[in-house]
């Protein structure tokens, strides 16, 4: 009889447990089933700040490992267009996100994930004594920007226009580290490239303020890619990315909220 | 001259030998001699019955054939990753078809890396081996055909051995141009860390971010072409 009892209060409290745990059914998957590895493609001006984001997500989910592939957005959105094989697009600006999802190859509607400023970058010190926009079409001074159709060139285009400013660069770089570079290793004088850029140079370049009138605010759209290998990754590294950790990161690297 | 002694002189030799075992540069270092040594199999396979026609037969046409077989030697490397992508791409003539039926995928993948490198390094493998073929006696080839060998027999055991030379001399030259792709490669491939960025394309990376590593993986490269060729010499002069 005894025996009988037990058995029974055993049966009850199972079915209790078992009851209480399907009471929980939400959409969010366990930790578990977010592993793999996926593909990042990001613009160039997101390499730090998304290096620390990775080991941040990879540190939350230990199955997991992000492939980043750093370039220009408009090389980025070409990539995808041809078949490369992402899972998430965080690009410098709409409009190369928006050349993406045209296509077809955009899975959702992209968030905004951050916002930048522009800044003139030069040599450490400022040896040229570079105040601002005008000072970049003086006789003599080498600049160089980021292509047209790269979301830093456009930007810089932008604000060059509004100031009344007429620059030809010496080159057109295919991303924001190439100017970075030129500027760095001498073989320009300025360059116009991000405030996130010119505090990742740290003690190899200087930075010139842009007037605020002038300036223009970059927002960074990211969406997932149709077709990657990996959605629930990378929708699990967007939400990341979207959630107050993830945007403090990006605040560390010198991000403005969007 | 000048540009190899700027590379050595300005060479950051304190932190070389770290900047060579980062992951990054090992990863570049293996897929480098994974892609070119599978393009040069891959070219020994093609370019040598390739070159045996070229050699061996007369048929009309023939003049295009090697018109086109030479191409991608004069071709702008970019413009022959162009040429990949529209054959091969998401959208291309074959692509699309390749990814609907056998979900292959080619662009932007080892596979692409190493297709692109076998399009430019074929040709240096086929012009060479058509050469030593050309040069071998054909009486000696007749004469086991008079004794009573099968055509392949004569091919095995009387061209091939004589013809090993040319085929050892073109698959080192087909090997070094596979090392040094970069225009097709980063057209094609893309330049992934770990799955295409062979050491050309990192060294282009690593320019914008890490010049110092840069210099340092250029310096690799410029040691491996140099030790090939300083061996391949001597082989290379008996030849001809």
């Amino acid at each position: 009889m005894r025996r009988l009892a037990l058995l029974a209060a055993a049966l009850v409290c199972a079915a209790c447990g078992a009851s209480s745990g399907s009471s929980g059914a939400t959409a969010t998957p366990s930790p578990g089933a977010i592993r793999g590895t996926f593909n990042v493609f990001a613009a160039t001006s997101l390499t730090a700040a998304f290096k620390d984001e990775a080991t941040a997500f990879m540190a939350k989910h230990p199955g997991v490992t992000v492939n980043f592939n750093f370039a220009g957005s408009s090389d980025l959105a070409t990539q995808i267009d041809q078949g490369a094989p992402a899972d998430v697009f965080a690009s410098a600006d709409a409009t190369n996100l928006n050349k993406v999802g045209q296509a077809g190859n955009l899975d959702g509607s992209p968030a905004t994930l951050a916002a930048n400023k522009l800044e003139i970058v030069v040599a450490p010190g400022n040896p040229k004594h570079i105040n601002g926009l005008p000072d970049l079409a003086r006789t003599g001074v080498v600049v160089v920007l980021c292509a047209p159709s790269v979301p830093c060139g456009n930007y810089a285009r932008q604000a060059l226009t509004k100031a009344g400013v007429d620059v030809i660069p010496r080159s057109d770089e295919q991303n924001v580290g190439g100017v970075l570079s030129k500027v760095e290793s001498g073989d320009a004088d300025a360059g116009i490239v991000y405030t996130t850029d010119v505090m990742a140079a740290g003690g190899k370049a200087s930075g010139v303020a842009i007037a605020d009138q002038d300036n223009v605010l970059a927002t960074y759209p990211i969406a997932k890619v149709k077709g990657g290998s990996n959605p629930i990754a990378a929708q699990a590294f967007i939400a990341f990315l979207l959630s107050a950790q993830g945007q403090a990161i990006l605040e560390h690297h010198g991000f403005i909220k969007p | 001259m000048l540009p190899l002694a700027g590379l050595v002189v300005r060479a950051p030799w304190g932190s070389a030998l770290t900047q060579l075992r980062s992951p990054d540069a090992l990863d570049a270092l293996r897929l480098s001699l994974v892609c070119s040594l599978s393009a040069t199999a891959l070219s020994i396979a093609l370019g040598v019955p390739l070159a045996w026609v070229q050699a061996r037969l007369t048929f009309p046409g023939q003049s295009l054939l090697r018109a086109l077989t030479t191409l991608p030697m004069v071709l702008p490397p970019v413009v022959g990753g162009v040429a990949l992508l529209l054959a091969f791409g998401r959208r291309g003539l074959l692509g699309g078809v390749l990814f609907d039926t056998f979900g292959v995928r080619l662009p932007f993948s080892t596979a692409g890396a190493i297709l692109a490198e076998t399009f430019v390094a074929l040709p240096f493998l086929v012009i060479t081996v058509e050469a030593g073929l050309r040069s071998v006696d054909v009486r000696l080839e007749e004469a086991a055909r008079t004794l009573g060998a099968r055509p392949w027999t004569v091919f095995r055991r009387v061209t091939l051995p004589l013809v090993a030379p040319s085929i050892f001399a073109g698959a080192v030259l087909c090997w070094s141009r596979a090392l040094g792709e970069f225009g097709a490669t980063i057209t094609f491939a893309g330049n992934f860390p770990g799955q295409t960025q062979t050491l050309p394309l990192a060294v282009y990376l690593l320019l914008e971010t890490n010049p110092d590593a840069a210099v340092v993986l250029s310096l690799l490269l410029v040691a491996v072409s140099l030790v090939v060729l300083v061996s391949l010499r001597d082989r290379y002069l008996r030849l001809t």
